[in-house]
């Protein structure tokens, strides 16, 4: 049976991880692979790194970035963040990296998204959707969440579909950082609408969140961050509890 | 040990690269026939589209080389789907090893099927030391179905084979070099076969 997948990400500026990262026993909090080889035998099923840098020289770094990673973590690993181009895809797809996520760009020149799963294949490349409830609307953002597009979150993902696109991340602005639990309600109507897969992202605080994501929301997987960076939920524990509650996961 | 990767285009050939570095091997990326013939094991790796794919191996002339070798030979993911007869992607002729057709999902389930899932019923060498209900890493739209040929199946929208094998040719529609350390293992039993 297939699995829902466990997805911690992990944001990457010139190279080094950024927020901090509160592990015992790690020599290096800031150096990517040693993070990602301490999730990966944690039993995370996937990793996404989400380069943040705003130069070209910093971009450069990540690229270095994926090449270590590549060489030491077996298991699949998704690279996002300033992508634009199907040059930037070859470049990250050479360097190691599993899967690309675009956003803005997608946006921006929705086209861009046919040019890359016709040249690279659709299950290398994931379209991140940032959206934000407005007035009962779900309105997608760009530019990291900062600038409201005219898209409707529904309408959008259904186009990044046919467009060619492989996996959704959807990342709901309004439950981002607050701990309170995944977007349900919008995450049930994609899933149910799209018949390609989706991960549920924004809004994880406890483990009962990730039971509703899968249960309420049903994502194919779930991404956090900060609850794994700090500890506060640890994988094995998480996938025990979500074999509990009769969700297949991996162990 | 020697060991190649077959490289006939685009896409993530490094992780096997790598994978075989881990296991403390090396695999040399190449499309020289010369090389490929005097290899002790051949990787037949899956790039992106199964018609297009086919091109790049007829551009090559791979196409001819591969079914006549003769050393253990591993297809993944679209490496396996190509050494099948047929493939619905793209109505692909593909390279008649496997004796079964590779078709499309259905609209039952998502597609493509992305995630870890278990390969069961093992029926090969190279899984020794790998337990049935395994969990194993794939992405793909296309399955092959079962046939004679089948040395493990796995369930999504229907039953199908993950992994063929024909004499020397083995074909897996999992990423063993994603899969984790029982990925490793497989790798390694690869490359120990006799």
């Amino acid at each position: 049976m297939l699995t829902k997948r466990i997805i911690p990400c992990l944001d990457i500026k010139n190279g080094r991880t950024v927020k901090g990262v509160n592990f015992k026993g790690l020599r290096d909090a800031g150096d990517p692979v040693e993070l990602a080889k301490r999730y990966a035998n944690m039993g995370a099923d996937e990793l996404v790194f989400l380069d943040i840098s705003a130069t070209l020289e910093e971009r450069n770094t990540t690229l270095d970035m994926v090449l270590k990673v590549a060489e030491q973590i077996n298991i699949p690993f998704t690279v996002g963040g300033g992508i634009s181009s199907v040059a930037d895809v070859d470049r990250l797809l050479k360097s190691g990296a599993d899967k690309i996520s675009i956003n803005s760009s997608a946006i921006k020149q929705p086209a861009l998204i046919n040019e890359l799963s016709n040249t690279f294949g659709n299950q290398c490349i994931t379209v991140a959707i940032d959206a934000k409830e407005i007035n009962g609307e779900w309105i997608v953002h760009l530019a990291g969440g900062h600038i409201p597009s005219k898209l409707n979150l529904f309408e959008w993902a259904k186009e990044v579909e046919r467009r060619g696109a492989g996996e959704i991340l959807f990342t709901s602005m309004n439950n981002d950082g607050t701990k309170l639990g995944f977007a349900n309600k919008a995450l049930g109507q994609l899933s149910s609408t799209l018949n390609i897969p989706i991960i549920a992202s924004g809004g994880a605080g406890t483990i009962q969140h990730f039971i509703d994501s899968f249960k309420k929301g049903k994502a194919d997987a779930a991404l956090a961050a900060s609850v794994f960076h700090f500890n506060e939920i640890t994988i094995p524990a998480l996938k025990k509890e979500l074999q509990n509650n009769g969700i297949p996961v991996r162990l | 040990m020697n060991v190649v990767i077959i490289d006939y285009g685009a896409g993530n050939i490094k992780s096997l690269q790598y994978a075989f570095n881990r296991l403390g091997s090396s695999a040399i990326l190449t499309n020289s026939p010369e090389k490929i013939k005097a290899a002790d094991r051949v990787i037949f790796p899956g790039v992106g589209q199964a018609s297009s794919a086919m091109k790049m191996l007829q551009k090559n002339k791979l196409d001819h080389l591969i079914p006549t070798l003769t050393q253990p030979v591993l297809g993944i993911c679209l490496g396996m789907q190509l050494l099948c007869n047929t493939s619905e992607e793209g109505n692909t002729k593909g390279l008649g090893i496997f004796d079964t057709q590779v078709k499309q999902f259905s609209k039952n389930v998502k597609v493509p099927q992305v995630g870890w899932n278990t390969i069961e019923n093992l029926k090969s060498d190279l899984f020794k030391s790998i337990n049935d209900k395994a969990y194993m890493y794939l992405v793909h739209s296309y399955y092959a179905a079962i046939n004679y040929q089948t040395i493990a199946h796995t369930s999504y929208d229907t039953i199908y084979a993950s992994a063929l094998q024909h004499n020397n040719f083995y074909g897996v529609q999992f990423h063993p070099e994603k899969s984790g350390d029982v990925g490793a293992q497989l790798l390694k039993n690869f490359l120990e076969l006799d």
